[in-house]
């Protein structure tokens, strides 16, 4: 402390006047955050509609599960955790996040591993590849949705002339290849930045130990697995839940690309088609508080298991 | 050994020549068909040939996507501005004074900005409504700052708690008051760090969708990624891929430009909130 007589009462004014730069922020977040996630939850436990948001009554877990035994000694079961459109759109948000963080991950290495030897318009590489990250996703979705065109698209017509395929594929009608048609966008759009914050990893590691290594007369691929790969491994741990964060909320890129189609739905698709156009507020909250749990669960685990440490040296 | 050494420069070069294409092509494309109308937008082309600008004349000349386009320019704007006033005092707070539960709150914030958006939807949905404000740019602008916020905040607090101590203790010791501080120690050191997160915050509410489709109702309040999502022809079955590419090449054309004058400072932005956080 510059002035030891004032110390105290100057600890005191800065912690008070740090309370008071805190509060906007925090009040802001709360309304925004905290306030809508709760009142989400407790819709979720109601049988709210669109049209009367004030109307809804207590209904318990019934939007979740619900067993009824009729007098005729039948058991329904109703609710989101037995309906099979949520667990398809479980399973689709699993797939699609697994499989697109994991491209993403060895295409983004790749693509920074190149980034990080010299070589002439290395400048001009990595402005080209912040391209795709600069796209909006919508826009980006519209400009695949037409290069995947059935009839007229680039990407039928550039197979059929390498003898890949014999006949045009309807990427994104299609039920089998609606998923890959998805990924293939995601891929483009997002290897960039997982290629940056890969590239940002690998340029902490000192040169002077590939200097050794390559004395010492150890191959590449050793080198790679022994030391690039510990030593990007927290920088790459935390990319990747960036990322997998991102994927298991995934909305705007199959919405627009493939609407309608069952093998691509999401969680959040599906949740938002309750809340907003099938008219069943309530069972879409249940579900998009059920998303919010199961990410929720699946940050701390990651977390916990990979020991991340995403502070940053924060304390 | 020699041919060996040139064998693999020339399959270096060839891995970073496929990178590129794979990047920039698509765009090009879109652009090489935003300048074909009629049958020549049904035939594929890889080379353009043909400039016809009707594509352009038809999205500037509609009656709804310029003020799209300025929607999208005021929510992004004020959007950022607003997260930047909130986010200086904060962060000068959470960078440079100690005080309990500090790196509880800098860890809630983080998990704030990895919120699922549909999680918090309908309740921001009976908000916004209560307000008043729906289907009015300040619904965007109430909502979109739970991603802009919480980012702007992380990036903002890294960058503060690397400035020298010595800076402050000196405005101290002249008996300057906290606010005095951050305006007129901090705030000028800063403008590198306000201009990467400002563009950051930009570009991602320019390109938010999910509560800009939720939250507008009609086209003269939509912004630019709705308006495009939107955008159909004179007959549901038709879809005008002209006019849509020409759009898109509008709203991204600025968008690439900001990102490859200001690359360094963006890619240290990204690296800032990512790595470190």
């Amino acid at each position: 402390m510059p002035n030891p007589d004032h110390g105290p009462s100057l600890q005191q004014q800065r912690a008070r006047s740090a309370f008071w730069f805190l509060a906007p922020m925090l009040i802001a977040l709360f309304c925004v955050a905290a306030w809508p996630l709760l009142r989400t939850i407790w819709f979720s436990f109601t049988d709210t509609t669109l049209s009367n948001l004030y109307g809804g009554k207590w209904i318990g877990f019934d939007n979740y599960l619900s067993i009824r035994t009729l007098e005729s000694g039948r058991v329904i079961y109703r609710g989101t955790l037995v309906d099979p459109a949520w667990w398809n759109a479980v399973w689709n948000t699993v797939r699609f996040s697994v499989l697109s963080v994991t491209i993403e991950t060895v295409l983004g290495l790749m693509v920074a591993l190149v980034l990080n030897a010299e070589f002439k318009g290395r400048g001009l590489v990595r402005a080209a590849i912040l391209i795709p990250w600069a796209i909006p996703t919508i826009v980006s979705a519209k400009m695949w949705a037409w290069m995947l065109n059935d009839q007229f698209g680039i990407l039928n017509d550039i197979m059929l002339r390498l003898g890949l395929i014999t006949e045009k594929i309807a990427w994104t009608a299609s039920t089998e290849t609606a998923m890959t048609a998805v990924l293939i966008v995601d891929v483009w759009k997002t290897t960039p930045f997982m290629a940056l914050l890969c590239l940002a990893g690998l340029q902490m590691i000192p040169r002077d130990i590939y200097e050794a290594a390559r004395v010492d007369g150890i191959h590449p691929v050793k080198v790679f697995f022994k030391v690039t790969l510990p030593l990007v491994r927290p920088a790459l741990m935390v990319a990747v839940i960036f990322r997998m964060l991102d994927a298991l909320r995934i909305f705007d890129l199959i919405y627009v690309l493939t609407p309608n189609s069952a093998a691509t739905k999401t969680m959040s698709i599906i949740s938002r088609e309750n809340l907003i156009d099938f008219d069943k507020f309530a069972y879409g909250s249940a579900q998009s508080t059920l998303l919010f749990a199961i990410i929720a669960i699946f940050v701390s685990l990651y977390i916990w298991l990979g020991k991340v440490d995403l502070s940053g040296g924060g304390k | 050994m020699n041919a060996m050494s040139v064998l693999k420069t020339i399959s270096f070069y060839l891995l970073v020549l496929v990178i590129v294409v794979f990047a920039v092509f698509p765009f090009y494309y879109a652009i090489l068909t935003s300048f074909e109308t009629g049958t020549a937008l049904f035939e594929v082309n890889y080379l353009p040939q043909s400039f016809d600008w009707s594509n352009y004349a038809t999205v500037l000349n509609g009656r709804n996507f310029p003020r799209n386009v300025l929607n999208s320019v005021f929510i992004a704007s004020t959007t950022v501005i607003f997260a930047l006033f909130l986010a200086v005092t904060a962060s000068y707070a959470l960078a440079r004074v100690r005080f309990r539960g500090r790196g509880l709150l800098l860890m809630t914030i983080l998990a704030v900005s990895m919120f699922p958006q549909i999680a918090v939807l309908a309740g921001l949905f009976e908000l916004i409504r209560f307000l008043g404000i729906f289907n009015t740019p300040w619904a965007m602008i109430l909502s979109y700052v739970i991603f802009t916020l919480p980012f702007t905040v992380w990036v903002l607090t890294t960058f503060m708690r690397d400035l020298p101590v010595e800076i402050e203790e000196a405005a101290i010791v002249d008996g300057a008051t906290p606010w005095i501080i951050i305006t007129k120690v901090f705030l000028p050191l800063m403008w590198p760090a306000l201009v990467t997160t400002g563009l950051l915050a930009f570009i991602g509410a320019w390109n938010e969708f999910l509560f800009a489709l939720t939250f507008t109702s009609s086209e003269t309040t939509r912004t630019v990624p709705v308006a495009i999502a939107l955008l159909s022809g004179a007959s549901q079955y038709e879809t005008p891929w002209g006019t849509i590419m020409a759009a898109s090449v509008i709203v991204t054309v600025p968008l690439i430009l900001l990102v490859l004058f200001f690359q360094r400072k963006i890619v240290a932005g990204l690296t800032a909130g990512g790595v470190k956080g």
